[in-house]
């Protein structure tokens, strides 16, 4: 009896040790590894297998799907990943909390690749540039559907007309669809004021009924499948779905927008730092930069890798390569602290709850 | 042998641990405790605030009325299988659990593009020049989804409830003099009641904590308490609320398996 006691207590170990540790086995390729924890489709896989080949370095691939499920995984520290690819105000966090490590740019040469307005526009969250790379970069905007608007489309307000009840997509998100509120109100993006977000608040609740739906993704397929007038989207999608319908354009309204960046940042408890510096200088390349491109269609900051696009029409596009000074009020989302963010929630919850 | 017995149990032991009970404790610390991890009933409080107890009012409302027309149409359709040759229910049962077969999320999908105002289903009205229908995005659609996704689990308890009855009851009855309606009224159905139940149960509960259907087919404009959970744990990082809001609807969970534990053993007192 006490045999078979003992024999299932090992058996149970044994599962349970084999279930905690995953496979375990062989540590990576004869260079080690690297852990990405990175965006849902947010990179050619051919180019890991590339990484793979040349370094010897040994990719394990992860994706989370917003930066909020990506934010407690990596403050808890129970998760070692290596890089990470949030998205601005998130890295104001990652810095304020003091989870990120310096970078050594000695081991990233492809660093120059990079356009220097995109190094400016990443002081917002990262002052000395120290802790991030940019991966990809955006703007915020309206697509709609020549053949369903009469009017030129170029401000927030059309988000609000009723003649196109039924006709909106709304961004499912609390910080972009405040964006558009507040932005088309006259106020900062970031605004931390009780009565400017409350106005705000007020006019997402009268714009409810006029929506269709809150989506994220789907906007893409609904606009191309000319299911909606009016959609709020990223500009990195726009393009795709601009070559899927060719009734649709794109435009940035003139209240201003959001200007977002991703970029590669390396964790505290990183364990294979040169390797994932390793990582972002290949990331970097302009061959490699211009693979990526091509096909998540995000727009690159990689000017080396922008020249290599044959296609001119893409290469000189205002909505993939938009020259950011010509915007006025063009804003970076800001991390608000605990606080502000759940004042943010708060609304958005009032909002979403509405009939 | 009851050693053997104890070895067996083992690997599900080491599972019911591992990805149950201790994934439960954490929901209850978590929902116990707040940001600074000093303990806290607020995140249960919670739900009596406007928008947290206009959401579960939603969800409970849409499930039950899910669950009634399930109800509505498994029964006879359970019926007319349980008086089916064996070869022929086969088929049909097989073509109720076709479906399920397929991913969740894709059937739900499909619903999507089939309602759309350019769906398949208005494509087909205009080209008929009926009028076309608009209920994407509406209330009626999340029912139909649920509906949908979770009838087989209404028709399959219901049929082998009945299938497996002594016919010789039935026979009884009849000889007694009983007519049809009584028959069914005071034999059948009695004798089907824990296939009922179960088959309530298993459509109720997953239709409460349903967050996709809602966000797929109702355009995420009407908010479920299962939308509340799911944003506060990937869009507000809020764990403590979502574990606290997700204690409440276990509560309410446990009480319709209550509610039917006690439903199911009247079932079986009257089979006696």
């Amino acid at each position: 009896m006490k045999k078979t006691k003992l024999i299932s207590a090992l058996l149970m170990t044994a599962l349970a040790a084999f279930l905690l540790t995953g496979c375990g086995g062989d540590k990576g390729g004869e260079n080690g590894e690297v852990i990405v924890y990175n965006w849902g489709e947010y990179i050619d896989p051919d180019t890991i297998d590339m990484f793979e080949e040349e370094t010897g370095i040994k990719v394990i691939y992860d994706e989370y799907e917003t930066n909020e499920i990506m934010y407690p995984k990596v403050a808890s520290g129970t998760s070692n990943y290596d890089l990470l690819c949030p998205s601005d105000y998130m890295i104001q966090k990652l810095i304020e909390n003091d989870l990120l490590t310096e970078i050594n740019f000695d081991n990233i040469p492809n660093m120059k690749n990079i356009g220097q307005q995109y190094l400016d526009q990443s002081k917002e969250f990262d002052p000395e540039n120290k802790y991030s790379v940019p991966y990809c970069f955006g703007t915020v905007g309206l697509l709609y559907n020549k053949t369903m608007v009469d009017e030129p489309i170029d401000s927030w307000d059309v988000l609000w007309d009723e003649k196109y009840s039924g006709n909106i997509l709304m961004q499912d998100s609390v910080r972009d669809a405040f964006m558009v509120s507040l932005k088309r109100l006259g106020y900062s993006m970031n605004s931390l004021d009780a009565a400017q977000l409350e106005e705000a608040r007020d006019e997402l609740i009268a714009q409810k009924p006029l929506t269709q739906a809150y989506v994220v993704d789907q906007v893409r397929d609904k606009m191309i499948g000319d299911e909606a007038a009016i959609g709020v989207i990223y500009s990195g999608e726009a393009i795709y779905t601009q070559r899927e319908n060719e009734n649709l354009e794109y435009v940035v309204p003139k209240e201003g927008s959001n200007v977002w960046i991703d970029c590669w940042v390396i964790p505290k408890n990183a364990q294979n730092k040169e390797n994932a510096e390793a990582f972002i200088n290949f990331m970097c390349r302009e061959d490699i930069a211009l693979m990526n491109f091509e096909y998540i269609t995000y727009s690159t900051p990689n000017d080396a890798a922008r020249a290599l696009i044959e296609d001119e029409a893409i290469r000189n596009s205002e909505i993939a390569f938009p020259d950011l000074s010509k915007y006025n009020d063009m804003e970076t989302f800001h991390y608000l602290g605990e606080e502000g963010d759940e004042m943010y929630n708060e609304y958005w919850k009032q909002v979403k709850s509405a009939d | 042998m009851k050693n053997k017995r104890n070895l067996l149990a083992g690997p599900y032991l080491v599972w019911s641990v591992a990805f149950i009970i201790i994934p439960l404790i954490m929901v209850f610390y978590y929902g116990f405790i707040d940001r600074d991890g000093a303990f806290t009933l607020e995140n249960i409080m919670a739900i009596a605030s406007p928008e947290h107890s206009k959401a579960l009012w939603i969800s409970i409302r849409l499930s039950l009325i899910s669950t009634v027309i399930c109800f509505l149409l498994a029964y006879p359709l359970a019926m007319i299988l349980a008086n089916m040759s064996v070869n022929q229910n086969q088929f049909i049962v097989l073509v109720f659990i076709l479906p399920m077969w397929m991913n969740f999320l894709l059937r739900t999908l499909a619903w999507q593009t089939l309602l759309e105002k350019n769906g398949v289903i208005n494509s087909v009205l205009k080209f008929l020049s009926l009028p076309t229908i608009n209920i994407i995005n509406t209330e009626a659609a999340i029912i139909l989804g649920m509906v949908y996704n979770f009838l087989p689990f209404m028709v399959l308890p219901i049929y082998n409830s009945l299938a497996r009855m002594d016919h010789d009851v039935i026979n009884a009855a009849r000889d007694l003099g009983a007519n049809n309606v009584q028959t069914f009224l005071r034999i059948i159905f009695p004798l089907s009641i824990p296939g009922v139940v179960s088959g309530v149960t298993m459509v109720f509960v997953p239709a409460l904590t349903t967050f996709v259907i809602s966000a797929i087919l109702g355009g995420s404009k009407i908010l479920l308490i299962g939308n509340v959970i799911e944003q506060e744990f990937t869009q507000a990082s809020n764990w403590n609320l979502g574990s606290g809001l997700s204690i409440v609807l276990m509560i309410f969970i446990i009480i319709s398996m209550v509610i039917s534990s006690i439903l199911d053993k009247d079932g079986e007192g009257n089979m006696l």
